[in-house]
């Protein structure tokens, strides 16, 4: 049974992975080459195919 | 929750540090997108240096000879600065000028390393990516323009943290990602302002902080002179300035020997900001992408080129180094360039939506009767 989302986890829950993600991003790219660079675009990527994706597609309200 | 008090204070925070940073936050975006490319774009323009292709173990000349021809191009100026770039180790770039702190009428010659050829004479103070980097860095108004340019990152920030307080208000019905696009264009707007202001808000306090930080770098610089370079170059306090100075690639090899597992990043001539009236500044990159960033200064005495004095930075100066690769997004390869340039359109829509929205407010005040609207425009800027 999937358990009810409390309403903080539901506002800030993937604000908050878009933040740590970027985060990553920023510093893995400065911390070495090569699988860090790697580390470093995806952690960069999410949250820009995200704004990409939600902003172009739009999710409208399905209730 | 917020109460309906701290909503008023933060909607007003979020309103007023937009409204004076929104123009110029748009200027630096737009003159910002083509310096990301400013390697590209030299190379398409034809004023990129290359140098031509030789066996990798070429020999190098002796910086001496590369200071010759430099200064054969231009007789009456002196050394300043000389550098090579992070991956090519190929080309010295000399600059040359009338005075160790001359800020106007710097000169630059590209001179082969390999061969001791001049490649090419960049040009300094002209061009059209010459007026871009100088309305992004300084509106042409020098260390002023600068701080301005600092203050209004600040109030960028401001608008940034502002922002987020003001999610949950708006956010509170609606899922992550959603954009009502059955409703108004206003409703529209709101919901990718708020969108596209989430999900790229690390990004844009990073990239906002540390170009903040950027704008102190003169006065940073300047105080690590006072501080540890005057430390360091104390004992030579008191003697008279040179008059001729020692051999660059001595001074440069023994900078070498003390840190033989660093490249060379530049070399500051006697006299600048990064040296003092008697020693060649040579500062010294790691082969790591953080290290590669963290300069390491070797002072050597100008005349007998030996090694006097090598400190790892202070914290403060460590700080406005590592903030340059995250304001630039110079590193980790291409792909990151891509991102920032994404990214860095995401913000002008984030900038331009809020514009939209506090004029289409001011356009139709207070039209709306119904309770849930009515508070929704109290929040918005």
């Amino acid at each position: 049974m999937k358990k009810p989302v409390s309403p903080a986890m539901a506002l800030w829950g993937w604000p908050v992975v878009m933040a740590v993600l970027t985060a990553m991003g920023l510093f893995c790219g400065l911390w070495g080459d090569g699988p860090w660079d790697l580390l470093s675009w995806l952690g960069l990527g999410v949250p820009t195919v995200a704004a990409l994706y939600f902003g172009l597609r739009g999710r409208t309200a399905r209730r | 929750m917020l109460s309906a008090r701290s909503l008023r204070v933060w909607s007003w925070l979020h309103k007023w540090s937009s409204l004076v940073c929104t123009l110029f936050m748009l200027l630096l975006c737009l003159t910002g997108l083509p310096l990301i490319f400013h390697h590209q774009i030299g190379a398409w323009l034809g004023t990129e240096v290359e140098a031509p292709a030789l066996a990798a173990d070429t020999p190098r000349v002796s910086l001496d000879r590369v200071m010759q021809v430099a200064r054969q191009r231009f007789p009456a100026k002196g050394g300043m600065f000389v550098s090579q770039e992070p991956d090519d180790d190929k080309i010295w770039y000399v600059t040359l000028s009338d005075t160790p702190t001359s800020e106007t009428d710097l000169m630059q010659v590209a001179v082969d390393a390999r061969t001791g050829i001049a490649l090419a004479e960049p040009k300094l103070d002209r061009g059209l990516m010459f007026v871009i980097y100088t309305l992004h860095v300084e509106l042409f108004a020098g260390l002023a323009g600068k701080l301005f340019l600092g203050f209004m990152g600040l109030l960028m920030l401001v608008a940034v943290v502002s922002g987020v307080v003001l999610y949950a208000p708006f956010m509170r019905k609606l899922r992550f990602g959603e954009v009502r696009r059955d409703r108004s264009t206003r409703t529209r707007w709101l919901d990718l302002h708020n969108l596209l202001g989430i999900v790229t808000l690390t990004w844009a306090f990073v990239v906002g902080a540390t170009g903040m930080i950027n704008t102190w770098a003169d006065l940073v610089v300047q105080y690590w002179r006072n501080d540890q370079m005057a430390e360091m170059v104390a004992p030579y306090r008191g003697e008279p300035p040179l008059k001729q100075l020692g051999s660059l690639e001595k001074a440069v090899a023994a900078a070498r020997a003390r840190e033989p597992g660093m490249k060379i990043g530049f070399i500051a001539f006697p006299g600048t900001a990064f040296s003092s009236e008697h020693h060649y500044g040579v500062f010294m990159r790691g082969a790591e992408p953080l290290t590669a960033r963290l300069f390491k200064p070797v002072l050597v005495d100008a005349v007998t080129g030996e090694v006097t004095a090598s400190r790892t930075p202070p914290w403060y100066l460590s700080a406005l180094l590592l903030s340059q690769p995250l304001h630039f997004g110079d590193y980790a390869g291409a792909p990151m360039q891509w991102l920032w340039a994404v990214l860095d359109v995401i913000t002008v829509i984030v900038l331009g939506s809020g514009l939209y929205l506090w004029l289409g407010k001011r356009r139709a005040p207070q039209r709306s009767t119904r309770p849930a609207r009515a508070a929704q425009r109290e929040v918005l800027p």
